[in-house]
């Protein structure tokens, strides 16, 4: 079961901030994600891997060869703020 | 009770960040170039807009693959990325994709030598991961009142290797670093520029009783870039907590064994199997080889002057490590190669020294002169008229009035001081302008003193 702290505990890693409405609507609906997660539990998986993609692809790779960015403008150009060719965020303090 | 400084000891281990000495990014085409203007080396890919989907660079798991069997790693023969998850606008997609539970290689080590003393540190694992953006402070950093990001190394591929907690000393820890940067450089994986941020080391440091086992409270030191940073870092008490998952947009990377072993097989000699070479084949002590190693194009400039005079490799070494290594600097790998003196040379000024042409103390003015105009010592010598002056006739013109000089010196001579007579040597030696001949100088003195 999860608890209206570990709901509190994934918004705050995700920096979402939510409502008492909110979070218990989140602690309800998670928790009817786990119930259905957990008939999944009753099959027995011994010896399956566990898988993490739907197609048996490996070794996808790609020869080092650069092609064209994006000029700086259109990189900036969703940018909330900007501040000459950078990016402007809020001032991050050094942990 | 005994002290406290025998009661607990140091651990320390390094995770060290190399980046990958490619073209493009690990999983875009955007260049690697440093210094490129701010947000000129992005594209959809490395700026996690929605729906790109990323590609693995071959080139920089072929590099990681060598680095790892180098230092002895297993490769896995399989691996898998992850995305490691944080808030921090250093990562436009607020993951990093890394690897976590299925890394690259895993259990090696690299053998290093402190104070003389071989060392065998452990290393953990290696695993790939991209770079991320850079950040800076607009302004003064109390007044500012935003942060401003470069995504240009985002993305940019980086091979992450932790050391096992091996290690006991600062001084341990460089030497680490030192053998590891020395090795990397010998397989071309990385280019090494500590100041472009090319490597970058992280310690973790921690305190425990004496010959306990359990590692102590850990203290995390970020971005050791010189060990004299030291006081930049912070310890912290945040816990991350990354909730890594494996990348849905990437499949899992497969290492084909035979293409694994033929690329063991293509490592070139790596710098301590150099260093011990050197030893057994030119006679070298351990520690001069160890110099000579500690860069490949030094150890090559050192192997083509003794290929162009091999009669003398020691003499070649003592050159390179007492003269050559004073006007340039070591860690520099193309510092050689500017100085202006060329392997042939180097070993063209120790052959006129080994065929009697010049004294050892007249080859170092001309060496001084090599180094100022790159001229052939041959040349500088025939120039200046520098030849040793080896005609018995002419020496023992400066040999009398030597005496004639030092009446003193002679009186010695005769009381049974022998090494009196060196005080002569030195005489007609300064008179001759460094160019008499010291075995024949020394000769004629012993000679001409023990008649008296
Ligand atoms: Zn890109």
């Amino acid at each position: 079961m999860i608890s209206r702290q570990d709901v509190e505990h994934v918004a705050r890693l995700a920096r979402l901030a939510l409502s008492d409405a909110d979070l218990e609507r989140m602690r309800e609906q998670l928790n009817g994600i786990l119930g259905y997660i957990d008939k999944l539990r009753a099959l027995d998986t011994t010896g399956v891997e566990p898988t993490s993609h739907a197609v048996p692809l490996v070794n996808v790779m790609r020869d080092d060869a650069t092609r064209p960015c994006l000029s700086p403008d259109e990189a900036l150009a969703n940018a909330p703020e900007r501040s000459g060719q950078f990016f402007r965020v809020p001032k991050i303090i050094e942990e | 009770m005994s002290a406290v400084a025998t009661e607990y000891e140091t651990v320390i281990g390094l995770e060290v960040h190399a980046q990958l000495a490619t073209r493009s990014k690990m999983f875009c085409g955007c260049p690697t170039t440093f210094g490129a203007p701010p947000n000129s080396q992005t594209c959809p890919i490395c700026q996690g807009m929605p729906g790109v989907l990323p590609v693995v660079n071959r080139r920089a798991v072929e590099l990681a693959v060598r680095a790892a069997l180098a230092f002895g790693l297993r490769v896995n023969p399989a691996c898998r990325f992850a995305r490691k998850h944080y808030y921090y606008p250093d990562m436009p997609k607020n993951f990093q994709i890394s690897q976590y539970e299925e890394p690259l290689a895993e259990d090696g080590s690299l053998e290093l030598e402190v104070d003389g003393a071989p060392r065998r540190i452990g290393i953990q694992r290696l695993h790939l991961e991209e770079d991320v953006g850079k950040l800076v402070h607009e302004g003064d950093f109390a007044t500012a009142l935003s942060s401003l990001v470069d995504y240009n190394r985002a993305g940019v591929p980086l091979m992450e290797t932790v050391s096992r907690p091996d290690l006991r000393t600062p001084e341990e820890a460089a030497a680490y670093l030192k053998a590891f940067r020395a090795v990397l450089l010998a397989l071309g994986v990385c280019d090494g520029n500590m100041e472009e941020g090319a490597l970058r080391c992280d310690a973790n440091i921690s305190l425990r009783p004496r010959g306990s086992t359990e590692l102590g409270t850990k203290v995390e030191i970020k971005n050791l870039n010189s060990f004299r940073n030291v006081q930049r870092a912070l310890s912290k008490e945040y816990a991350h907590d990354y909730r890594y998952f494996p990348e849905p947009d990437l499949v899992p990377l497969q290492m084909d064994a035979a293409w694994v072993e033929s690329t063991r097989a293509a490592l070139p000699e790596l710098p301590r199997a150099r260093r011990q070479r050197f030893v057994s084949q030119y006679g070298l002590p351990a520690y001069d080889a160890g110099i000579l190693t500690q860069s490949t194009a030094l150890a090559d400039y050192y192997e083509a002057a003794v290929r162009a005079h091999p009669a003398n490799p020691k003499a070649l070494a003592n050159w390179i490590t007492s003269e050559l290594l004073r006007e340039v600097d070591a860690a520099d790998d193309t510092a050689i190669a500017r100085s202006g003196i060329s392997p042939a040379r180097l070993a063209g000024l120790v052959l006129l020294i080994d065929d009697g042409t010049i004294s050892g103390k007249i080859a170092k003015d001309v060496f001084a002169r090599m180094l100022a105009s790159g001229e052939d010592p041959a040349a500088i010598v025939k120039r200046e008229g520098l030849t040793q002056v080896a005609d018995a006739g002419a020496l023992e013109a400066l040999v009398d009035a030597a005496i004639a000089a030092n009446a003193k010196a002679v009186a010695d001579f005769k009381s049974g001081k022998t090494a009196a007579s060196r005080a002569v040597v030195g005489q007609v030696m300064k008179a001759s302008g460094g160019k008499a001949n010291p075995a024949m100088v020394d000769r004629l003195v012993q000679e001409k003193l023990s008649r008296m």
